[in-house]
């Protein structure tokens, strides 16, 4: 741990050291420390829009996924404030869509329901926009379920960086915006994905499904089923190989 | 217009043309869309495609760009489209019934196209008319001082199919309406001054060091002259932007012209869309000399080669008039290479138009915007001066920042920063408009005070002024005696005036309906919380209000202070915090409880099904079967 004094923030009072271009949940995160978040994934470069991991730095609302580390911060995550902002924040991307968790097949291993339970959300607590969201079952093998999007760009960003493809892209403006897919006619049918595509991997929630295999994996022995998110996240988190999480054996 | 007598070759061959005058450049991507939808009003699915394949650019990314601006568009609309503005200013001048009437005259529903496919009628934000409404865009042209007279004549001229280039000139006349001048409006300045100015500053021995292009270019300290004079006459002056947020414009420059990245860009932004707010638009239609001045002083100060003035597509209007006082500029030696015989001076700009996004004004998602891209506001840091345009350095100003710079170089920064107050050096243009005897433009110098202004303006038993638009603050009678200042009310330039007469709560709705649709939905904060909020504030206009609704505003507004990814966003509630806090009776009429009240109107959800029956009797409404 050398250079940890000059290379290191101060998080809920616990020193978190860092490297260079290490975001502040990046660095978090490496060093066990969780931070409930949802557009980010640990293999793309974080953008920042989700919003759920906000926190203070030095008395400033940050979004911790961008804000890059530096030495000296003081962070501040864990406030009943800073709860109630992530939950009203869920809140708010669940009113905006349409989830309806019993009867979704992607329930349990879905992030954006975790990240809820994670949050403490017990109730919606505004009125649902219940937007007007029509599937595109046009794809043999893939379904596409808009009404359950949250706009995190995942896909869009996977398919385009990973797949090299640009299957998906972003349209619409404010509370219309939506994804679109690389067609003329609109369809997935008649673009170039494929079952591999990473764009079909990294979606949180239960857009972008394979179809006949939705309850291959029975609710109650799924991916949120058997551990939480946020230890998934502190595993998942890239970091040096001379640097151990703390307590993850 | 006549879209019907298009063959596909045709379209695919005026397509290429565009493509090919645009360089098939993927940071043209806009100015190609705004083209390509110009014969038929719409863009063609085929189309997206040529041009995706074209650019070489996933196809789904170029719908997802035509998709974010309003005045863009993939489906088919009316072959007339026209759009009211919607500020607050255009209703207290009538809008609402000009805009029903117009629909009567042409058998249309609002927000709808008419069974042939040959007009639509719907709203828009703020086009910028508010001293000269209420106003309407016809195919993007703006036509102000609507009447039931000028109504039915556009409504004549819509049935008989007229292609809106042939409609009669009066209806487009745009006024300036300049009612008080100052430093700047009343400077008359001649073309090209301040740019003579600035070299001036340069001259003697140094001029050689200078002539070493590398060394201003490239910003090295050549001693206290050159470049580095302008940049020290400009932090003299103490001159802060214009556009609302007032940071130092010295220190941008200078941050700029330091960034070891070349080439530099200077970008003008004038998307003027902030609800009330015109005069960037009067800049530029009589002083666009001045404005061009100040950007050639900057591109100078920091060396850049190219320039953009960013037009929001509102002002349309003023393109040709811009583009032919950039063309006799290039002629005059002002533009184009050796400005001013100063070898290797080389500066040219080009305008690029908007399509109806008022996120664009903030500073990065403008950029992105001149990239071609969606306006969403970028992640800062880094910050344009470094890393811009295309990744390189630049410079973003208010037209009138540049306006104000070009006087600085001319007249020095000592003499600007003796005008106003200590910490607001200079002057600022007002844009007034609502309820006053004249509206228009005025320019004072700060400190002024608002009931200055008022009584300027012919103002009489004024309740409230909106300063600096949706995005300002709303100020009461108590506090007419505040000052235009960075230090007390700081303003982009917008000062709405509102009679006794008026309920506040509506105007702070109609704000409220603003940013909801002006949100760019990047983050999850605004994008949810202002229809949230639109949606409560409508609840409490149907009645139907509740204390726990305006609570929930109070929550709503505190977490888009703190987590949303812009400006817009933190400031989207100010208009319902200000008004609520001044004006609360306004609210509390509205509430049919003291507790709580549920927004789900039985009543109101059947207004579809008496719609679809064309049924309005006592029986179709809830509660009154019997």
């Amino acid at each position: 741990m050398n250079g940890a004094a000059r290379n290191s923030f101060v998080l809920d009072g616990e020193e978190v050291t860092f490297l260079p271009g290490q975001t502040v949940m990046q660095a978090a995160l490496a060093a066990g420390r969780y931070v409930p978040h949802l557009c980010y994934h640990p293999e793309f470069k974080p953008h920042g829009s989700c919003k759920v991991c906000t926190l203070r730095v030095d008395g400033r609302w940050v979004t911790s996924c961008t804000l890059p580390a530096a030495a000296g911060m003081q962070v501040e995550s864990r406030s009943e404030e800073i709860d109630e902002k992530r939950r009203t924040l869920v809140q708010m991307l669940f009113v905006e869509g349409n989830h309806f968790c019993p009867s979704c097949e992607k329930s349990g291993d879905c992030k954006l329901q975790a990240v809820a339970y994670d949050v403490g959300m017990m109730t919606p607590r505004f009125d649902h926009f219940y937007p007007d969201r029509p599937v595109d079952a046009s794809h043999p093998d893939i379904l596409l379920d808009f009404n359950r999007c949250i706009l995190c760009e995942l896909c869009v960003r996977a398919s385009s960086e990973v797949d090299g493809k640009g299957v998906f892209a972003l349209s619409g403006r404010g509370i219309t915006k939506h994804l679109v897919v690389n067609s003329e006619s609109g369809r997935l049918a008649d673009t170039d994905v494929a079952v591999t595509d990473k764009a079909l991997e990294v979606c949180p929630v239960g857009v972008i499904l394979r179809k006949r295999v939705g309850f291959a994996v029975p609710i109650g022995a799924r991916r949120y089923d058997r551990e939480p998110a946020e230890r998934q996240a502190l595993r998942d988190a890239p970091r040096p190989l001379d640097r151990q999480p703390k307590g993850a054996e | 217009m006549q879209g019907s007598s298009i063959t596909p070759a045709d379209r695919q061959r005026r397509l290429d043309a565009i493509l090919e005058r645009h360089g098939k450049a993927r940071t043209e991507l806009v100015q190609i869309l705004r083209q390509a939808q110009e014969p038929e009003g719409w863009i063609r699915p085929e189309a997206i495609t040529s041009i995706a394949r074209a650019l070489k650019l996933p196809r789904a990314r170029v719908e997802g760009v035509a998709g974010f601006y309003s005045f863009l568009h993939v489906a088919p609309g009316g072959r007339f489209r026209l759009r009211f503005s919607d500020n607050i200013t255009d209703r207290l001048l009538g809008s609402e019934p000009l805009l029903a009437r117009l629909c009567e005259l042409l058998w249309v529903e609002r927000g709808r196209t008419s069974e042939d496919g040959l007009v639509s009628v719907d709203t828009t934000s703020c086009t910028g008319m508010c001293d000269q409404g209420p106003a309407l865009l016809a195919n993007g042209w703006a036509i102000p001082r609507l009447t039931m007279g000028r109504v039915e004549q556009i409504a004549d001229l819509v049935r008989s199919a007229q292609p809106v280039e042939r409609w009669p000139r009066e209806l487009f006349v745009v006024e300036d309406n300049v009612r008080r001048t100052d430093v700047l409006l009343g400077a008359n300045l001649a073309p090209g001054e301040p740019i003579r100015a600035a070299l001036a500053r340069g001259s003697g021995s140094l001029r050689e060091a200078a002539f070493n292009e590398r060394s201003w270019r490239e910003a090295i300290e050549i001693a206290p002259q050159g470049p580095r004079a302008v940049l020290e006459e400009l932090k003299l002056s103490n001159l802060r932007g214009r556009g609302g947020a007032g940071f130092t414009t010295g220190l941008k420059w200078e941050a700029c012209a330091a960034a070891p990245a070349t080439p530099r860009y200077v970008v003008c932004n004038a998307d003027e869309g902030e609800p009330g707010t015109f005069k960037d638009r009067v800049l530029l239609a009589s002083c666009a000399d001045l404005v061009f001045d100040g950007m050639t002083v900057a591109a100078y100060a920091v060396g850049a080669r190219h320039g953009f003035l960013y037009l929001r597509g509102e002002y349309r209007h003023l393109l040709a008039q811009l583009q032919a006082v950039l063309d006799r500029r290039r002629r005059e030696g002002l533009l184009g290479s050796s400005i001013g015989d100063w070898p290797g001076f080389d500066f040219d700009i080009a305008i690029h138009l908007g399509a109806g996004a008022y996120v664009c004004g903030e500073e990065s998602a403008l950029i992105e915007s001149l990239e071609g891209k969606r306006g969403v506001p970028r992640n800062r840091p880094p910050y344009p001066v470094t890393s811009g345009y295309l990744k390189q350095p630049t410079i973003v100003n208010n037209v009138e920042t540049f306006c104000a710079a070009a006087l600085i170089a001319v007249r020095g920064g000592e003499w600007f920063r003796g005008i106003g107050t200590a910490r607001s050096a200079g002057s600022k243009i007002l844009s007034v408009s609502g309820d006053c005897a004249r509206p228009g433009i005025y320019e004072y110098p700060f400190g002024t005070r608002v009931a200055q202004v008022l009584a300027d303006c012919g103002a009489e038993g004024t309740q409230a002024v909106q300063v600096s638009g949706a995005s300002g603050i709303c100020i009461g009678a108590s506090e007419f005696d505040r000052r235009i200042a960075f230090e007390d009310l700081p303003t982009a330039g917008a000062f709405t005036v509102f009679d006794e007469t008026r309920d506040m709560f509506e105007v702070a709705r109609s704000f409220v309906q603003f940013f909801a649709h002006e949100s760019c939905g990047f983050c999850t904060p605004c994008r949810v919380g202002t229809t949230l909020v639109r949606k409560l504030m409508d609840k409490l206009a149907a009645g139907l209000g509740s204390p726990h609704d305006l609570a929930q505003i109070v929550d709503i507004n505190h977490l888009l202070q703190s987590a949303s990814h812009c400006g817009l966003g933190h400031t989207a509630c100010n208009p319902v915090m200000d008004t609520m806090k001044r004006f609360r009776p306004a609210y509390e009429q509205r509430m049919v409880t003291t507790d709580f009240a549920p927004a789900f109107d039985l009543d109101g959800a059947l207004a579809r099904a008496r719609a679809m029956t064309g049924r309005d009797d006592p029986g179709a409404h809830f509660g009154n079967s019997a």
